[in-house]
């Protein structure tokens, strides 16, 4: 063993420096944010305005196209967050099939920087993609009850669930062979918001998907938003919700840095 | 500065490397020569610590690649195959990326990026992403990313594949810079001509293992194919010589002859003391000694004709 001391590790440093990159990657290649942002935009205008009459007739004490853009949003909030995501996942895998990964492996540098500069990077696009959805959405009559504090508290729930979900498409992106299968595996988040109470009640399911759709993690992570935005009862939905966060982050952390370090 | 003892590497049944033992010394070009599929950039990935050995031990710079990873990645710098560069971030930006991951700070970072650019004639294009760089400046870029660390060994994977003649020019001539520094470099070519330029001593892969190592010169004098040429003035003086040296054969051209020879003197005095004697008289004599072509296609070929 060798008793010279080696240079200290900077993991802070090195996870702002990653942030950098990645930040200036995506101002680089908007295309890419702009899909992201694209796609919940083109939902919420679906769902409000083609489907938004006949599915608001159907809310408990009825309220049309009016009421049904207020039961969507949050929904189509959280889809935004999905679809960043996904975006994450593809920007993980086209990286990894980049030389500079392989330079930064034989740096000494903070390993995991190389990820948490991705997951940084993702979490400040999600707040982006957020706030522009959230504008759209009011200006196609979207009429949140919520006052600053329920805004301050949405703001955050919202980024730790991006937060959560980007640990695990970093993952997802790893583990993936191609670009384009990084591109599919995470679709299943952004289907199961359709599973779950988020554009339509959950009693108007058949028994075994409302079964489904009450044990499911975007059940409560809707309630939730719903509840602070819209004033709508919340009860145990925040912290099943967090629970749900909490554990899916530390599951995508795990298995990211796993399969980083793995060979290639 | 790099020693490899025993090394050995497989991908399920396909064995690519089969105990490899290379040394290389302080401040010296040592290149590795294969064929496409040698193992060479197996090797490289083992001693940059991307790859884990299956046996054997493997130092880098003091430091064992699999107990210390750390202290050997703090040492080195590795321009790969396949440039290593972020194509949607402009040189200077990549160049200042390095810089921060080095821990340089803003001021130090702005002016070694600014030199290393410069030192690589890449100040024109500083600005632009390098997704819009040719070949050659991407090679550069990469190569100067490399030296942002000051790494006391660089390991150059085939640094010169895909470039033009001028590229590859300049790329050789950056190496001998380099080299004047003090730096180790570990290269790995399958241009026999660059090992051949650059290198102080040079290991022939093949089959997973060292076939030959030494300097060009010492891999050259091994080989047979070194001739002595002689040409004459005419058809007579030709057939007078061939009746003399039965071990001698047409050249391409019809007026000249090819015998065997290591080029040493004692052979050169026995030669011509024999044309001598018979009064043929020689126009031109010349000297090959066998390039590194030759002892490269011999080597491999000697080991697939034993297999």
């Amino acid at each position: 063993m060798s008793t010279q001391t080696l240079p200290r590790l900077h993991p802070i440093h090195d996870s702002a420096t990653m942030l950098r990159r990645n930040l200036k990657r995506m101002l680089r290649y908007p295309s890419m944010t702009i899909t992201l942002i694209a796609m919940p935009v083109v939902f919420l205008l679906l769902f409000v305005y083609v489907l938004g009459g006949t599915l608001g007739a159907g809310l408990p004490g009825g309220g049309g196209r009016a009421a049904y853009a207020n039961y969507v949003a949050p929904a189509i909030i959280l889809m935004t967050v999905m679809s960043t995501v996904q975006g994450t996942a593809i920007s993980v895998a086209m990286d990894m099939t980049e030389g500079i990964i392989a330079r930064f492996r034989t740096m000494h540098i903070a390993r995991v920087s190389v990820l948490t500069g991705h997951v940084l990077g993702s979490v400040l696009q999600a707040v982006f993609a957020v706030t522009v959805v959230t504008g759209v959405a009011l200006l196609v009559g979207f009429r949140p009850t919520a006052g600053p504090l329920e805004w301050l508290a949405t703001a955050g729930f919202l980024v730790a669930v991006a937060f959560a979900f980007v640990w695990l498409c970093v993952a997802l992106g790893l583990a993936s062979k191609t670009v384009e299968g990084a591109s599919n595996t995470p679709l299943p988040l952004i289907l199961l918001p359709f599973l779950g109470s988020g554009f339509v009640p959950t009693d108007s399911m058949p028994a075994a998907i409302r079964w489904f759709a009450e044990y499911q993690p975007f059940t409560p992570i809707i309630e939730t938003v719903r509840g602070l935005l819209m004033g709508t009862p919340i009860g145990n939905s925040a912290w099943l919700a967090l629970a749900w966060c909490a554990a899916i982050a530390l599951t995508g952390y795990l298995w990211s840095k796993r399969l980083f370090n793995r060979e290639s | 500065m790099i020693s490899v003892t025993g090394l050995r590497k497989s991908f399920g049944d396909h064995v690519v490397l089969d105990g490899v033992d290379l040394e290389v010394r302080r401040g010296t070009v040592f290149s590795l020569l294969g064929a496409n599929g040698a193992g060479k950039t197996t090797t490289v990935k083992i001693l940059s610590t991307l790859l884990s050995a299956d046996a054997g031990e493997v130092r880098v710079a003091g430091h064992d690649v699999a107990r210390e990873p750390d202290a050997v990645r703090a040492a080195i710098g590795v321009t790969g195959q396949f440039s290593a560069v972020d194509k949607l971030l402009t040189g200077e930006e990549n160049l200042r990326l390095m810089a921060d991951l080095h821990q340089l700070g803003k001021a130090e970072g702005r002016q070694r990026a600014g030199r290393l650019l410069e030192q690589f004639d890449l100040t024109d294009a500083a600005k632009k992403p390098a997704s819009t760089y040719s070949g050659g400046m991407q090679r550069r870029l990469d190569l100067a990313m490399t030296l942002v660390g000051n790494p006391q060994v660089i390991f150059l994977d085939e640094p010169t594949t895909g470039l033009d003649p001028r590229g590859r020019r300049d790329m050789w001539q950056i190496v001998r810079d380099l080299v004047a520094d003090g730096v180790t470099i570990f290269l790995t070519t399958q241009y026999l001509e660059e090992a051949d330029e650059l290198a102080d001593r040079i290991a022939v892969l093949g089959h997973g293992r060292v076939i030959a190592e030494g300097t060009a010169e010492e891999l050259k004098r091994r080989i047979p194919g070194g001739h002595v040429r002689l040409r004459f003035a005419d058809h007579e003086r030709l057939d007078a010589a061939l009746r003399v040296l039965s071990d001698a054969s047409r050249d391409n051209d019809a007026l000249a002859l090819r015998v065997p020879s290591d080029g040493s003197l004692h052979e050169l005095k026995n030669l011509i003391s024999r044309l001598d004697d018979h009064t043929v008289e020689v126009d031109e004599l010349s000297v090959h000694t066998p390039d590194l072509d030759d002892v490269f296609l011999a080597l491999t070929s000697q080991k697939v004709a034993t297999r």
